[in-house]
């Protein structure tokens, strides 16, 4: 129930920044009523595909992924300048690897931020998902740094399902 | 500020024009998906600038929509060559995961 | 010169330096995928583009946007980019490997996940 309520409170704020400006003259009633009426089939829907749970909708970890974020801003920036000085060179020379990076997150939601953070720091892309870890490919052989991708998992593992107590 | 708004949209042109040009050289068909949606992403940013340098707000609608579209022509493309089918993909993986079910218990 | 002129200039700034270093990226991004050898390694480039291009560049007209909702509007793009393009990537990426595409690193055997950066490439 409560992330039926967060969701639909999202749908409302998506909905509001999306359709303005905010008169009460001309049609607006239809306006509004057309989004109150698509918002309302959007939250039947999802109940009805019984999706609506702690993963889907993550306002729970909203405040701890949104600091991580700000952490993996500064990875990217690092990565991005590496790879932009890797393909601005005169001649190219790079060295790809295929690596297998352990993944240890508790939830599904953990292993999509993981995952997802790999491939958005430019110089790693995860290339398949295996029962105990991640195929990266990695534009060069600096890029794989075992340490780095360890920092990352515990991180968002963090974000996202607080922090690591002993029984799970 | 204006000239170099107008200068991002013909940086914008011109990494369109490359992508256009991997596009069509791309040996395989990985490179080519590749090429059109890197293709869309610059084409959503050449939208905002474009709503920024001639001060039309309708221009951003469009490109929130086309990164949406953009994003699930990737996904459609890709499921079309992988099973050759957009329709009978769904039943495939149902049954495969069914059978798979099947054989581990 | 009033705050109101001092914060007036300091957006400006912010937004040419934020929208310039967006462009070189965007270019260098389209320059790496015509130049690089193989698909895999193309991807990478592209990757340049879609994060630190494109949100430099939405982060400089935010910061030149007039109201509120057009900012808004803005923020949302880049958020749809930030959380589709790597999703985009990996999908590709899968579905070359999956479609049996080997990268060019000539018979590379990845290793057990213990030893995932000790790869001492057999080439």
């Amino acid at each position: 129930m409560f992330y039926g309520i967060s969701l639909t409170a999202i749908l409302v704020a998506l909905w509001l920044t999306l359709s303005g400006p905010f008169t009460l003259s001309g049609d607006y009633p239809i306006v509004m009523g057309l989004g109150v009426i698509s918002i309302i089939v959007t939250v039947v829907l999802t109940y009805r595909m019984r999706i609506v749970d702690r993963q889907t909708v993550p306002v729970g970890p909203a405040i701890p992924l949104f600091a991580y974020w700000g952490w993996l801003g500064g990875e990217i920036v690092k990565s991005n300048l590496a790879v932009l000085r890797l393909i601005m060179k005169p001649e190219i020379e790079v060295e790809p690897r295929l690596v297998r990076v352990a993944a240890e997150q508790r939830s599904e939601l953990g292993l999509c931020v993981f995952a997802n953070s790999i491939t958005l720091t430019p110089g790693t892309v995860t290339v398949d998902v295996e029962d105990d870890g991640f195929l990266v490919h990695a534009l060069d052989n600096s890029f794989t740094d075992p340490a780095g991708f360890a920092e990352m998992g515990a991180r968002s593992d963090t974000a996202s399902d607080g922090k690591k107590t002993g029984d799970r | 500020m204006t000239f170099l708004t107008f200068l991002v949209a013909i940086g914008m042109a011109v990494a369109m024009a490359i992508m256009l040009a991997r596009l069509f050289a791309g040996p395989t068909l990985y490179d080519r998906v590749l090429a059109a949606n890197s293709f869309g992403t610059k084409t959503v940013l050449f939208l905002l600038v474009f709503s920024a340098l001639v001060g039309r707000q309708d221009a951003i609608d469009i490109a929130l929509l086309y990164a949406l579209i953009n994003f699930v022509a990737t996904i459609a493309i890709l499921k079309f060559f992988r099973y050759r089918s957009l329709e009978i993909a769904l039943a495939q993986m149902s049954l495969r995961k069914a059978l798979d079910g099947e054989y581990e218990k | 010169m009033s705050a109101a002129e001092i914060f007036q200039y300091a957006r400006d700034a912010f937004s040419i330096g934020a929208m310039a270093v967006g462009l070189v990226f965007v270019i260098a991004g389209a320059t790496g995928v015509m130049r690089l050898p193989d698909f895999y390694t193309r991807m990478h480039a592209a990757g340049v583009t879609d994060t630190l291009g494109a949100e430099l560049i939405i982060l400089g007209l935010i910061a030149q946007a007039g109201d509120w909702q057009t900012a808004a509007k803005l923020a949302l793009v880049g958020l749809l980019l930030f959380l589709t393009s790597p999703t985009a990537t990996h999908a590709i990426a899968n579905a070359a490997h999956r479609a049996g595409q080997k990268p060019d690193l000539s018979h590379f055997k990845p290793k057990h996940p213990a030893d995932a950066g000790s790869s001492e490439g057999q080439k």
